[in-house]
């Protein structure tokens, strides 16, 4: 079985993303990028379900410019055994990257894609569901645990009740949520190792999509600020406070 | 005039707290009708509770025995047969809504709205991106059906007192049996619901140990709060993830949100800005939950904690 893993190039979690003055956008100018988090984990999921001999080959497929080259090879040194890039200068909204996600899908005969819950960049969280609904497979979405056997996937998901587990039968899609596991660190043999695994790059035109963007982005603004308040000295204080703003009796 | 579509969140037996907030939000649209699709076996008792909601014309009831567990894959190409003739079909921003409407809007062959936080015209939405750091408004394209998810702490939720028809309906909709609902494990707690309470206290790492959060429970259940954590008391162990608030949690909007030993990431902040008044405990002067808490004070919490448990039982 082939697994596909979901790559996205995005702001690095540590960078404080700041709007541009003129309300056109977040400035990405020099700021660090690196692999979406949650697809790191997808990553190290499907490396651990090969290294339990139940996947052949762990592919990682990235859409984007050249420049996702970088974190494509971020993934072979973790482990993938080859990666994709589908080239694409314009961001493509979730809906297009699920038909383009499906095509390579359908070219490699995937049969599990795992990809991230979300992205941190736009924090749109749909390309999983729409992955699946196009391709007519099962999902199972916020995944914190993964158990495969034979042709069947046991998948425990974080929802907001508490653990729900699934059974679904492969292909599928699976997405994950932070507890899945946590992602190896990358060793610098890896990274020598990862020069010489295949990177192939291929056009969206090729694979048959187009990308036909629904929404317009009118502005975009910072957040309205809180407001620092006041400080108390003692509980008595805190009490008095608390009281006076009727939040508590 | 247009029309809404809202798909009632449930667990099998009770409606969640997000459905009456997407009913304030959808009275915002303009419209001229707001239904909820209730698709549930049994569907009437959460059909009953959803046709109380001020706002609501219609029930559309779809009970069918696949329907008694929400599963994405099985809800979704019946809710693709009832947003016929709908312009807006919303569900809640809860991991219920998350998981069903993308699925739903690749079915409709349509882009989703996800988080919407602010309508700002009937095809014009707010909403937040990079964990909340910046905001964008998007328009979408005039006689396209608009899917969205709504952020349910941004909207209060609908009152009682309304008395929508209910009406039976079902759908020629060919289900799916490639996914099977096996079991759900759920935290049992008598404390009031973390996502729609009116006060909730939350623990960080501070509190350095899955007993010490006693103290939390203790305080909680003086002034009838929901107890919930930070992801670093989460990661440590000390509760479980259900617990959690924050930008990866559970994002709340209670009237009193107590944060003891939470330094405050932003990931944790995203999560509780719309909080009415935020009260911080911490040892640490500098910590930037002050820099957005109403009330602070600065000290030992093991020794704070005990003490305002105490004095707010005294009157």
């Amino acid at each position: 079985m082939k697994i596909l893993v979901g790559i996205k190039r995005v702001v690095d979690y540590n960078v404080r993303v700041r709007v541009k003055p003129d309300g056109s956008g977040v400035a990405l100018d020099g700021v660090k990028m690196s692999i979406n988090p949650f697809d790191e984990i997808a990553l190290e999921e499907a490396l651990r379900i090969k290294e339990r001999n139940q996947a052949s080959e762990v592919i990682a497929v990235a859409i984007g410019p050249d420049d996702v080259q970088t974190q494509l090879r971020s993934a072979l040194a973790m482990g993938a055994d080859r990666a994709i890039l589908v080239k694409c200068d314009t961001p493509l909204e979730p809906l297009d990257v699920a038909r383009t996600l499906l095509a390579v899908i359908k070219q490699e005969q995937v049969g599990l894609a795992i990809l991230g819950k979300q992205a941190i960049d736009d924090d749109a969280g749909q390309t999983g569901q729409m992955l699946a609904a196009l391709w007519e497979r099962p999902q199972a979405t916020f995944a914190s645990k993964i158990e495969i056997k034979d042709q069947v996937a046991a998948v425990t998901r974080e929802v907001d009740t508490g653990l729900e587990t699934l059974e679904i039968d492969l292909p599928a899609v699976v997405t994950t949520d932070l507890r899945l596991n946590e992602p190896r660190y990358i060793k610098l043999p890896d990274i020598m190792k990862a020069k010489k695994k295949p990177l192939a790059v291929t056009e969206l035109a090729g694979l048959g999509v187009k990308s036909a963007p629904q929404f317009r982005v009118v502005k975009t603004e910072a957040p309205p600020q809180r407001s620092r308040g006041i400080m108390v000295k003692d509980v008595p204080e805190l009490v008095a406070e608390m009281r006076k703003r009727g939040v508590v009796s | 005039m247009s029309k809404v579509l809202i798909i009632a969140d449930h667990d099998g037996a009770q409606l969640g707290t997000g459905t009456a907030r997407c009913v304030t939000a959808a009275a915002k649209l303009g419209a001229a009708q707001v239904d909820v699709a209730v698709l549930a076996s049994p569907a009437a008792p959460i059909a009953a509770q959803v046709a109380s909601l001020s706002g609501v014309a219609k029930v559309l009831a779809v009970e069918r025995a696949e329907n008694a567990r929400p599963l994405a894959a099985v809800l979704a190409p019946q809710v693709v047969k009832l947003a016929a003739g709908y312009d807006y079909v919303l569900a809640p921003s809860n991991t219920f809504g998350k998981d069903l409407l993308p699925r739903v809007a690749a079915l409709l062959g349509v882009g989703q709205v996800s988080d919407l936080m602010s309508v700002e015209g009937p095809q014009t939405f707010k909403r937040p991106i990079y964990a909340g750091n910046a905001l964008i408004t998007v328009e979408s394209p005039a006689g396209v059906k608009v899917v969205a998810t709504i952020r349910t702490a941004s909207f209060a939720a609908a009152g009682g007192g309304g008395s929508a028809v209910v009406e039976s309906v079902s759908t020629d909709a060919v289900l799916p049996t490639h996914t099977r609902f096996v079991s759900i494990s759920a935290p049992k707690s008598d404390r009031p619901d973390l996502q729609s309470a009116a006060r909730v206290v939350s623990g960080g790492r501070a509190l350095a140990s899955s007993d010490n959060f006693k103290i939390i429970y203790a305080l909680a259940d003086r002034i009838g709060a929901a107890v919930g954590a930070s992801r670093a008391a989460v990661d440590a162990g000390y509760v479980p993830s259900a617990m959690q608030v924050g930008q990866t949690g559970k994002i709340i909007a209670p009237a009193l949100y107590v944060a003891i030993g939470i330094s405050g990431a932003i990931q944790h902040l995203t999560g509780i800005k719309d909080a009415r008044t935020i009260v911080a405990i911490n040892k640490d002067p500098e910590a930037p939950i002050f820099e957005v808490a109403d009330v602070g004070l600065v000290g030992d919490l093991f020794k704070i904690v005990p003490e305002l448990t105490e004095a707010l039982g005294r009157n």
